[in-house]
C-alpha cells in the first residue's frame, strides 16, 4: 500500500486548538488513506499519535507553535493527502499569524 | 497539566437544568461566576463568546460529550467546569447525537500553551470508554471530584 510523511513545524502563533483540528480533520477525511499525526516525545512530554481523522485525538496532541509533528498518509492517495495536510499547516489555517 | 489544576470543584454541575445549547453555556458561566472564578458582570459577554464560538462550529466532538471554550479578556485565570445532562441536549454534535457531558473551559488572552494543554488533558480522558461512561453516570458533585482524582492520577 502507498505511504507519504512529511515532517511540519507548527507555525500559527495559537498551535492546533480546536478550530484548525477540525479543519485538518475535515481535509483528512476527503482522503481514502488512513492519516496520522505523531508528535515525537521528549524530557517533557510522551510521544502521542493521534489519528489524523478524530478531532479529540488530534486535540491531545498539545501542538504549540513550533512544536515539530509528522504528518502521515497510508493508503491509494498517501502523497495528495500528505500534500493538502501539510498545506494547512503552511497556510497557518487562514489565520494570519 | 490536571484537570483538578482547572476545574473549579464549586462550579461543577451534577445535573443541568438547562436543556438547550445556550442555556446549557449560561448555566455553566453563571457557576462559574458564583465560585468565583469570573467576575459576575462579565458572564454575559463570555456566554456570548462561547456562544458564538459554537455556531461558528460545534464543540460536541461526538461520543456525547460537548467541550466549549473561548479565549477572552476577562478571564484572568484558566478554569473550567463540567455539567451533567441526563436527558441529554442538542449541540449540534459532528455525530449528531446528543450530549450528556459538557466540559467548558475559559481561557485568558496570550497564553494559548497553557490553553493547549488544558485541552490535551481534557481529550486524553474524554478518549476514554470508562471515563466517559463514569462521568455520565456519576450524579454528585463530590463523585464528580473523585473521577477528576482519579483521572489525574492516571487510575
Amino acid at each position: 500500500m502507498p505511504s507519504a510523511f512529511r515532517d511540519i513545524v507548527v507555525s500559527n502563533k495559537l498551535g492546533l486548538h480546536a478550530r484548525p483540528a477540525m479543519q485538518f480533520v475535515d481535509q483528512a477525511n476527503q482522503f481514502n488513506s488512513g492519516i496520522t499525526v505523531r508528535r515525537e516525545g521528549d524530557a517533557e512530554v510522551e510521544t502521542v499519535e493521534a489519528d489524523g481523522k478524530s478531532v479529540m485525538a488530534m486535540l491531545t496532541l498539545e501542538a504549540f507553535a513550533g512544536t515539530h509533528l509528522r504528518i502521515s498518509a497510508d493508503g491509494d492517495d498517501a502523497e495528495q493527502a500528505v500534500e493538502k495536510l501539510v498545506q494547512l499547516f503552511e497556510d497557518k489555517f487562514g489565520e494570519g499569524e | 497539566m490536571k484537570l483538578r489544576e482547572f476545574i473549579v470543584s464549586d462550579a461543577i454541575v451534577p445535573e443541568l437544568k438547562a436543556t438547550d445549547r445556550d442555556g446549557v453555556i449560561r448555566e455553566l458561566v453563571t457557576n462559574l461566576s458564583a465560585a468565583g472564578a469570573l467576575p459576575e458582570d462579565a458572564v454575559d459577554e463570555v456566554v456570548a463568546a462561547l456562544v458564538k464560538r459554537e455556531q461558528n462550529g460545534s464543540t460536541g466532538f461526538g461520543k456525547g460529550v460537548a467541550v466549549p471554550h473561548t479565549k477572552h479578556p476577562k478571564v484572568k485565570k484558566m478554569s473550567g467546569t463540567i455539567g451533567r445532562s441526563v436527558s441529554g441536549i442538542d449541540f449540534a454534535a459532528l455525530d449528531h447525537q446528543p450530549v450528556y457531558s459538557v466540559v467548558l473551559l475559559l481561557s485568558p488572552e496570550n497564553q494559548p500553551q497553557q490553553h493547549l494543554q488544558a485541552m490535551n488533558i481534557i481529550f486524553s480522558n474524554l478518549q476514554k470508554d470508562m471515563f466517559r461512561r463514569f462521568l455520565r453516570q456519576t450524579g454528585t458533585r463530590e463523585a464528580i471530584v473523585d473521577l477528576l482524582d482519579e483521572a489525574d492520577q492516571g487510575k
